[in-house]
């Protein structure tokens, strides 16, 4: 027979703590804000949801979240293929594979800030590497700071250089996990390459991928520093994803109320996304 | 359809995994490798699969070289000892698998599907996963893959293998039935000599990387070629002793000796080599057993209607396998009886002489 005691509330018990202090408290002191208006010295009067109706009803918030919807779309569109691409080439055995690893694992272990330092000098006109290439060498008009496509081409080139690790190291986990029977199997079946990736390799990496995919997700949709660092948002407002027009009304406006209620639909929007994703990627292996 | 090696070789680093192997391997029958784990059931399967390359030599289907020719175009199936099936599909799309790959319309592959899976008893299954049924479902499902393909080869690394008992009694009485008439190639990889036996048909016996012996099943068994091909094919081992034979008396050791009868008779003076196989030696005494070896009972093993014993007769180990109860004491000295007309006999390089 099970004893039933409250013991297990201890073991939870440090947990809450934790997550009330880094997630809980803060969470609310910006729901708390999104339904107040304040003039400093702690001096606050209801707002009720109209702040919310304000966020959803302006121009420029629809604005960045469409270009921060096709900024995360255009880098999972690129590094999820890719990424599958190269870790289906990368040796499974033998003296290359903590090479092929370890230069995978490199642009993530970059700071995220000196990413984007990185690719703004890279990519300076007159003194950068590559942006001295393109305007000096073969001739092509490229400069960041005054084209938004530029712009646009840089950060999602950056992001691309510095996720797609992510998705091959997920993916290769998947791979290697396949045992050489199924693939001497496929090949007695008469299966293509094509059929071998179909049959075998995608639905093994279809956990991975899907978490893959998940975590590329949301930090794309969450992306601040390396645009920050890079474009600032610009030229214009070209590339002022959510994160940084977020930042601008909170702190360069300082209008807490909007940013608050901001924030919330940001979140609200990332955590149904991710979860409608995560829900229809997993049905199959319910049932 | 025909399945033949030339003088085919495999290569490992340095090392030569299967020396020159010719074999012509029919349909209409089973065709049995015999041979101990790390004789090369395995590697000369893989071979003839296509899934590992050939160092030298040439392997031909229907007389046509097929020695460079990829896994994919041989039509081959494979059974492997451990139940190889896709995890993610169901049983229906397991045996499908190689037909949709053709690229058969899709009734022909329902009905194919469903006619393997009605001969395998795996009708009621079809919707399952692998990891739903039990290691037999699994073997049959991967048996029946093989079946619905309808391949001009079919191997089978020993399949049972991994099946317990009863179960894996019941699969091999149904095996030959289930591929008979089909028109391939059946290679099935064993190492237990009972098996090979049951099975019929040709069998190969297999040691340390090459055949040595090839032939139908019953006569490779009654008539060994050589030392090794008397070994393999025996469970209980065969029982091997020096004998030296002067005009027509074999002696063995110092005490026993006995009369040569037959073609043994008729050898050069000189010492020999003599194999029997353990059922020809018994504690029961009869006309034919002449020869009395008397022996300290070591090991004795009771298997429901034999019982086997190992003693010693101070010069070498020796095994009898009798029907009946015996009433064998470890540690004490038994009187064992053994036919010497039974015995094979063989030169000191290994060859059969007798």
């Amino acid at each position: 027979m099970k004893t039933e005691n409250q013991k297990a509330w201890f073991f939870v018990l440090p947990v809450l703590l934790l997550v009330a202090f880094n997630a809980l408290i803060p969470m609310m002191t910006v729901v708390n804000y999104s339904v107040q208006e304040t003039f400093g010295d702690n001096l606050f009067f209801w707002q009720g949801l109209g702040w919310f109706e304000q966020i959803l009803r302006s121009d420029r918030f629809h604005a960045a979240l469409g270009r921060q919807f096709l900024f995360t779309f255009l880098i999972l569109i690129i590094e999820v293929p890719l990424g599958i691409a190269i870790a289906l080439s990368m040796p499974r055995k033998g003296f290359w594979v903590p090479v092929c690893l370890v230069l995978m694992a490199l642009p993530m272990l970059i700071p995220w800030n000196v990413v984007g330092a990185m690719w703004n000098i890279f990519t300076l006109p007159d003194i950068g590497l590559l942006g001295y290439f393109l305007n000096h060498v073969i001739g092509i008009n490229y400069d960041m700071t005054q084209d938004p496509l530029a712009a646009w081409i840089t950060i999602v080139t950056m992001d691309v250089w510095h996720w797609t690790s992510l998705v091959v190291l997920l993916s290769y986990a998947g791979l290697v996990s396949i045992p050489d029977a199924y693939y001497q199997a496929a090949k007695i079946d008469g299966a293509s390459n094509w059929a071998v990736f179909r049959f075998i390799q995608l639905p093994k990496m279809k956990t991975v991928l899907t978490i893959a995919i998940l975590l590329r997700f949301m930090d794309s949709f969450n992306i601040y520093t390396e645009p920050f660092v890079m474009t600032g948002g610009g030229p214009g407002n070209s590339t002022t994803l959510l994160s940084i027009d977020l930042v601008k009304i909170a702190l360069g406006q300082f209008d807490l109320g909007p940013a608050a209620a901001m924030s919330l639909i940001y979140f609200a929007i990332t955590l149904l996304v991710s979860w409608l994703f995560y829900t229809l990627m997993t049905k199959d292996d319910l049932n | 359809m025909a399945l033949e090696l030339r003088n085919v070789t495999k290569r490992v680093g340095a090392d030569l995994h299967i020396k020159e192997t010719s074999l012509v391997l029919e349909t209409g029958h089973f065709n049995v490798l015999l041979g101990a784990t790390g004789a090369g059931k395995t590697s000369l399967i893989k071979m003839m699969a296509g899934l590992d390359p050939v160092a030298s030599g040439q392997i031909l289907m229907d007389g046509q070289d097929v020695t460079g020719q990829s896994t994919q175009k041989r039509n081959i199936s494979l059974v492997h000892q451990f139940f190889i099936n896709y995890p993610h599909m169901t049983v229906f799309d397991n045996i499908a698998s190689p037909l949709k790959v053709a690229g058969l319309p899709k009734s022909e592959i329902q009905g194919r599907v469903e006619h393997a899976a009605d001969i395998l008893k795996l009708r009621p299954m079809l919707h399952r996963r692998p990891h739903e049924l039990s290691g037999g479902q699994q073997q049959r499902t991967a048996l029946a893959r093989a079946i619905a393909k309808e391949s001009r080869a079919v191997f089978l690394d020993e399949p049972l293998a991994n099946l317990d008992y009863k179960l894996r009694e019941e699969l091999r009485d149904q095996l030959p039935e289930l591929f008979a008439g089909r028109g391939a190639v059946v290679v099935y990889a064993t190492s237990e000599p009972e098996e090979a036996l049951l099975l019929g048909g040709h069998t190969a016996l297999m040691e340390d990387g090459r055949v040595t012996q090839f032939g139908r099943t019953a006569e490779i068994y009654r008539d060994p070629a050589n030392v090794l091909a008397a070994r393999v094919f025996s469970d209980p081992p065969i029982n091997t002793a020096k004998i030296v034979k002067q005009g027509d008396t074999a002696r063995m050791g110092t005490d026993v000796t006995w009369t040569l009868t037959g073609a043994a008779a008729g050898l050069a003076d000189g010492p020999y080599m003599i194999a029997i196989r353990p059922h020809h030696v018994s504690p029961v005494a009869s006309p034919e057993a002449t020869v009395t070896l008397s022996g300290r009972v070591q090991v004795t093993e009771l298997s429901g209607s034999e019982s086997s014993a190992h003693f010693d007769t101070g010069s070498g180990s020796w095994v009898s396998l009798a029907p009946g109860v015996h009433p064998y004491r470890v540690g004490e000295m038994h009187d064992f009886h053994m036919d010497p007309s039974a015995a094979y006999v063989f030169a000191p390089d290994g060859s059969r002489v007798a």
